[in-house]
């Protein structure tokens, strides 16, 4: 049988290790390549880890709670191949061909953006372990099968991890054991949980899909909301690390960017008025929810300059520049009450803007909600920040160690300009890159900015 | 209803605390993707649609009150 090692990924150049906070599978269990698999906890957030290997969860070898360094071993995983033993080929095989065009289709970055369907029961809490897709009994002995019996196991039901796919004494006692918890909860309600000594179990979630959300938590403790955020309207949203340990790993990561980084810094004002009519005309006749932000059009262009500005675009390491496999945008969110985060949208370059705006909306949501994936937080290019909301005009930003450049973003505000002669109010924007002077010389980062500017003016091709 | 919309953007936030002449985006750190989402949901829940142009009437809660008065009944 193929063995595959799942170990601990390494989500972004500040991690060592990660606390595994959460299985989101058991033994048995068969999971695709591109599926979320385990919540780790890192010192920024709790990041939901998806699984490189589609095949079948054969042992868990971290408890939940484990502080494991990069790179150590978590699980083992049975590949696909050998799961799905060949006990009735027509059905065993088309089954068998489906896993494998979904894996085929999917890269796994976009699997991360468009998770395919759980398996149904998957998604049940407490769902019995999925049934062999063939739907023919495992085999299993006569002891293993009076042992079911007794404890109420439908041993047909059950995926054999024996030789030859039997089913053994410990896959039913597996399935007759208290199904672990997969209750949805925010790690800031979990945190909240513990601190007031509520067991999440027991709390009635009213968020999205039952998800048990803070407000749930102060309920289930006999404590009006009120009286646990003293501070004012907003409640520290953090994620499952806390400002504190969050503060220090960004502390960590930007002394390092300003010791070893040299930057530059080059800024340029972008003339919006083409842009911001085109984007009005697209929002008046599209439906509501699909309507599109500045800050969406802004973040295709940088994506769009970076692939024609390759230099800018990938990683400074060890004395020498590695080009990006693709242009994945890290986004700088901030969360309420503090912190950021700089998740990825891949390939921002080549999808089309709606999506892009799409992506943007659920990117920030999960940031906040705490529920951001590996492959998202892993793997940034280049990082974008766009202070607009804040007020602020221009932002000249701190590089993210190990990418090579930053661009940022202020508010667009309507200025007085000069075009053709004649003075104009007209919407600007005021784009800034800071780079590493390793990497590349201000020539190609003015080429970045001129780029930039150039595709802003012609919003229909984003 | 525009006290309703909000907390379910903000689920952190205490809605009930904010004053009827606050500017919300402000106090409850609502940035421009919420406030796309706030205008959605306020639009669908009072059965109209609401446009980029109407956004400068929907900076208070008594200011969103007074819009969604004048453009229901």
């Amino acid at each position: 049988m193929t063995m595959a090692e799942f170990t601990m990924p390494s989500l972004g150049a500040d991690m060592d290790e990660g606390v595994l906070q959460e299985w989101l599978v058991r033994p048995g269990d068969r999971v695709r390549k591109g599926e979320p698999i385990a919540v780790v906890e890192t010192a920024k957030s709790a990041i939901e880890v998806e699984c490189f290997e589609t095949g079948t969860v054969d042992r868990l070898l971290v408890d939940p709670g484990t502080t494991v360094p990069v790179g150590a071993p978590l699980a083992m995983i049975s590949a696909a191949e050998k799961a799905a033993p060949k006990r009735a080929p027509g059905t065993a095989g088309k089954a068998g061909k489906g896993t494998a065009g979904e894996a085929g289709r999917h890269r796994p970055e976009e699997a991360a953006q468009k998770p395919p369907e759980p398996a149904p029961g998957r998604q049940v809490p407490g769902g019995a372990v999925p049934a062999p897709e063939d739907g023919t009994p495992g085999s299993a002995g006569p002891l293993v099968r009076h042992l079911a019996e007794r404890s109420g196991v439908d041993v047909d039901t059950l995926h054999g991890t024996g030789p030859g796919g039997r089913v053994t004494r410990a896959d039913v006692e597996r399935a007759a054991a208290p199904p672990p918890s997969r209750q949805r909860i925010t790690p800031f309600a979990r945190r909240l949980a513990g601190e007031l000594g509520v067991d999440p179990a027991s709390v009635k979630g009213t968020g999205k899909d039952g998800g048990v959300r803070a407000a749930d938590v102060r309920l289930a403790a006999g404590r009006p909301a009120r009286e646990a955020v003293p501070r004012g309207p907003v409640a520290p949203a953090a994620g499952a690390a806390g400002p504190t340990t969050m503060r220090r790993a960004i502390a960590d990561l930007m002394t390092r960017a300003n010791r070893e980084i040299p930057h530059y810094y080059l800024s340029t004002t972008v003339d919006l008025a083409a842009s911001m009519a085109w984007l009005r005309e697209y929002n008046r006749l599209a439906p509501v929810s699909e309507r599109l932000l500045p800050a969406a059009m802004l973040l295709k262009a940088a994506a769009r300059a970076a692939r024609e500005v390759p230099e800018l675009n990938g990683f400074w390491n060890e004395g020498h520049f590695t080009p990006g496999d693709g242009v994945h945008l890290g986004v700088a969110v901030s969360l309420r009450g503090g912190g950021l985060v700089a998740p990825a949208i891949h390939d921002a370059d080549t999808v089309p803007l709606p999506e892009l705006m799409a992506g943007l909306k659920d990117l920030v949501h999960r940031a906040r909600s705490g529920r951001l994936r590996g492959s998202e937080v892993a793997d940034p290019t280049l990082t974008v920040t766009d202070l607009g909301d804040q007020g602020v005009e221009s932002v000249l930003g701190v590089i993210y160690p190990p990418q090579v450049s930053l661009v940022g973003f202020g508010r667009v505000v309507e200025r007085p300009c000069a075009v053709d002669g004649l003075l104009g109010v007209r919407p600007v924007v005021t784009a800034t890159l800071s780079a590493d002077h390793r990497a590349t010389d201000g020539a190609v980062g003015a080429r970045f900015l001129r780029v930039l500017d150039r595709r802003l003016q012609q919003p229909e091709e984003l | 209803m525009v006290q309703e919309t909000l907390s379910g953007i903000v689920p952190e936030a205490d809605v009930g605390s904010l004053g009827p002449d606050d500017r919300f985006r402000e106090v409850l750190e609502i940035d421009s993707l919420d406030f796309l989402s706030f205008l959605e949901t306020l639009g669908d829940r009072a059965g109209i649609r609401i446009d980029d142009e109407d956004t400068p009437h929907l900076t208070t809660v008594s200011g969103c009150a007074d819009f969604l008065v004048a453009r229901t009944t």
